[in-house]
């Protein structure tokens, strides 16, 4: 069922007056005939909206930091902060060197009310030593949360004086919780972070071998990552760092030599990507090895980018070669999901990339959306210069970059660049709502009661989202499937993760579960009302 | 047996406090009242005239060298007359949450048990400025009901004053403390009286009383006593019984009325200055 602005409008009016027209610039029918349609994005949530976003020190020390492996982040603050982000995220890894990968582990300062009332700097210093003298890790980072500062914990010179002791890098993320509007902020942050300390830091100063890349925005959940590395490696691309699914410190610090960056999540790395570009001269790509189309299509444009007849002739291949043994494969799912609807809110790139894979199987995505995106990732950066910087986005130190002057190398000339942005997204990203249907739905920020009322209106066959609202959704008799960690399952992402996608999302089509459950609408009427008496 | 007064001591910092407040104790001790001061500033100097300059260990240090095993004899000493004396005590300048550190003294204080049934009065002597949630733990439900403000005819002691009464309101709206009065430490300004007293009935409060300025307090500061306990025949120390008499039959407690700014500098200006 196909809704219009006046129904939206109608939903919507549930809301006292200031609250519905906030959210009504979040919502909006998608509709290709207008010559722009705007959106608001990354601005607060309302007080009292139950909200799915994160904050900041989920954004920096649970999306961007964590998953490298071969460093001990160390959460400074009570023990919640850390002990809820042990793990969940699904972000795999495997160590070059079985001694230097920590990602099982958990670390925290475990704060205590004497360490709030005293200061935690001491307690933080000696846990810093501990670690080093246990583990001796290849760096360490410290992340921030709220209490620390609250109390002002001088987490920069606790880390300095560390670094002077033992002599690895320490890095401290100013990432409290309550920066920014979500975890966006602490994306941010954690991208200068790694950008001014770590990047560039490398002994290289040229790539080690031809076609040498870096993967920006891919955190390996499942093992996606280490899927999309089996393709770019047999076609005979050189893969440098991984940003940062599976990735490392070691790696990280000679990511400056690639010939070229690719961006497969727009909102979380763009900024490492935007200055990789100014400082070192790499231009990056935005890729999308969600879906098979989407695959083929970035592996191509790679092609593209570096011109050569050898790796063209190879792309070509290893494309004809997978399409070939898992077509027949996914033949078979279709049969399952054809003429399915699928409502799909995820973070801040999935709930783009996820619609072409729905579509290959059948399936239309019938509403969109990202839980903390910004407008470029709904409208393409072109309106990037429109954005204005609110008191939140200003509360985010932002670091300017030069060209550096040991290691800045064009990759391709101006001339050929601008050539190349006329046929491949180089440095560019046209946005989430470029591939929308018309009369599809896009939201921002998504909430509860959006939630329910929109999957009672729209009835989806499938819900794509998180853990935080999969439940509410599977109750009103629609299968649930978390786009953020995957269930239990993956990888999703290349040619054989659109084959465990399709199985996985064909079970859920399939199971007699959603016999048994009995959603609201079935047996409730959808329209209350009252008589009006004078 | 008297229902137990809590009773806080605000006002800007320097303004005498914690004087004021150690004699007007030492007045009520010597009328056989039973009596515990809170010190609750960082500095830990609230109860050093009634312990005739014994180093009171602060109940912050306490729990931070004794762990959970803190008894009440290690945070509570004996002074004048049998005054329990209590310093919360908290981190050193720049580092951690002070006032977190008053809110921990506190509740600790309650568990261990040391509002007991035969106190008359509990007095809380806060640092200068309500600069956080934890410096107005005092003043929160359960807790002191009734507020005493130390001001001078200084402009920035008033100026203080009128924020702290702010404050004050905040929390009489919603709860049960109220502003008992003004008391004024003289810093012989000219007009100090009318001033202070127009000042008091501005906020809808009284002037409870006029300390005047004497030697005689510095001096038995610097013998570690109250003048009460140093020299209990001095004119000074009359003063000091006249305003825990005041104090114990006071009845007038209200919220207060804050002014505007405006309206705090025309009184300034009808008062203040004498041609």
């Amino acid at each position: 069922m196909a809704l219009d602005e006046k129904d939206l409008d109608a939903m919507l009016n549930a809301y006292p007056a200031k609250v519905k027209k906030n959210r009504k610039k979040h919502i909006l029918v998608h509709d290709s005939s207008q010559a722009r349609q705007e959106i608001e994005a990354n601005t607060r949530t309302i007080p009292g909206i139950i909200t799915n976003r994160g904050c900041a020190y989920a954004g920096c020390k649970g999306v961007v930091l964590g998953p490298l492996k071969d460093m001990v982040h160390i959460v400074h603050g009570p023990i919640g902060c850390a002990y809820y982000a042990w793990g969940t995220r699904r972000n795999k890894a495997k160590a070059e060197d079985s001694k230097q990968n920590y990602l099982n582990y958990c670390f925290s300062t475990d704060m205590q009310e004497s360490d709030i009332v005293f200061g935690g700097e001491k307690k933080l210093a000696k846990m810093i030593d501990d670690v080093v003298a246990t583990f001796h890790p290849n760096a360490i980072t410290i992340s921030a949360t709220c209490p620390v500062g609250l109390i002002g914990d001088d987490i920069g010179a606790v880390a300095k004086a560390a670094e002077q002791r033992h002599g690895i890098q320490v890095l401290g993320f100013n990432c409290e919780g309550y920066k920014g509007v979500s975890q966006s902020a602490g994306h941010h942050i954690a991208n200068n972070g790694l950008m001014d300390k770590v990047i560039g830091s490398g002994e290289l100063t040229e790539a080690p071998e031809k076609f040498a890349i870096n993967l920006l925005g891919e955190y390996n959940i499942g093992g996606d990552g280490w899927e999309i590395e089996r393709i770019l490696q047999e076609i005979g691309y050189h893969v440098i760092a991984v940003m940062t699914g599976d990735g490392s410190y070691a790696a990280l610090k000679n990511a400056h030599v690639a010939e070229l960056n690719l961006v497969q999540c727009h909102r979380s790395i763009n900024y490492i990507a935007e200055m990789l570009e100014t400082k070192y001269g790499t231009p990056w790509l935005k890729v999308n090895f969600i879906g098979i189309q989407g695959t083929i299509d970035s592996l191509r444009n790679m092609a593209i980018y570096f011109d050569d007849p050898a790796l063209t002739q190879k792309t070509e291949a290893v494309i004809a070669r997978e399409v070939a043994r898992i077509e027949p494969i996914m033949e078979q799912y279709k049969r399952l999901c054809e003429g399915k609807t699928a409502f799909c809110f995820v973070g801040g790139s999935r709930g783009h990339h996820y619609q072409g894979l729905f579509a290959e199987l059948g399936v239309k995505t019938v509403l969109a959306g990202y839980e903390f995106a910004h407008r470029d990732d709904y409208e393409g950066r072109d309106v990037i210069p429109e954005i204005k910087p609110d008191a939140d986005s200003k509360n985010i130190p932002n670091l300017t970059v030069t060209p550096d002057e040991k290691l800045f190398k064009l990759k391709i000339s101006p001339e050929r660049a601008a050539k190349l942005k006329q046929t491949i997204p180089l440095s560019n990203y046209q946005g989430l709502m470029a591939e929308m249907t018309d009369g599809s739905i896009v939201v921002d920020d998504l909430n509860h009661f959006e939630t329910e009322a929109l999957i009672k209106a729209l009835k989806p066959d499938i819900f794509a989202s998180g853990i935080k609202d999969k439940y509410v959704v599977q109750k009103m008799g629609i299968p649930a499937k978390q786009l953020h960690s995957y269930d239990y399952s993956g990888p999703y992402a290349g040619f054989n993760g659109a084959v465990n996608f399709a199985a996985d999302v064909s079970m859920a089509f399939t199971t007699p579960t959603w016999n048994y459950t009995t959603p609201p609408w079935k047996n409730q009427p959808l329209l209350a009302g009252t008589i009006e008496s004078n | 047996m008297a229902k137990l007064r809590q009773i806080a001591i605000y006002g800007k910092g320097g303004i005498g406090k914690s004087t004021t407040t150690q004699n007007t104790v030492a007045a009520l001790a010597e009328n056989g009242k039973k009596v515990m001061v809170v010190g609750c500033d960082p500095k830990a100097d609230s109860t050093r005239l009634l312990l005739n300059g014994v180093v009171q260990k602060t109940v912050l240090d306490t729990l931070r060298d004794e762990g959970e095993d803190v008894e009440l004899d290690d945070i509570l000493k004996p002074g004048f007359r049998g005054t329990r004396c209590v310093e919360s005590g908290g981190p050193e300048p720049g580092v951690g949450c002070a006032g977190r550190g008053i809110i921990t003294s506190i509740n600790m204080l309650e568990t261990l048990g040391a509002y007991t049934d035969d106190l008359n009065y509990v007095f809380y002597d806060v640092l200068g400025d309500v600069v956080c949630g934890g410096f107005a733990m005092p003043i929160r439900e359960g807790k002191a009901q009734e507020i005493y403000i130390v001001a001078s005819g200084e402009m920035m002691a008033l100026y203080a004053a009128n924020n702290i009464a702010k404050g004050i309101k905040k929390f009489a709206d919603s709860g049960t403390v109220r502003l008992g009065g003004i008391i004024c430490n003289s810093r012989k300004v000219d007009n100090e009286l009318e001033l202070l007293k127009a000042f008091a009935s501005e906020l809808g409060s009284q002037l409870i009383h006029f300390v005047p300025r004497d030697n005689m307090v510095q001096k038995a500061e610097i013998n570690k006593k109250t003048v009460i306990d140093f020299n209990p025949t001095e004119p000074q120390a009359e003063e000091y019984r006249t305003l825990a008499r005041n104090i114990d039959a006071n009845q007038m407690f209200v919220i207060p009325k804050p002014m505007t700014q405006d309206r705090l500098e025309e009184l300034m200006m009808a008062y203040g200055i004498l041609d």
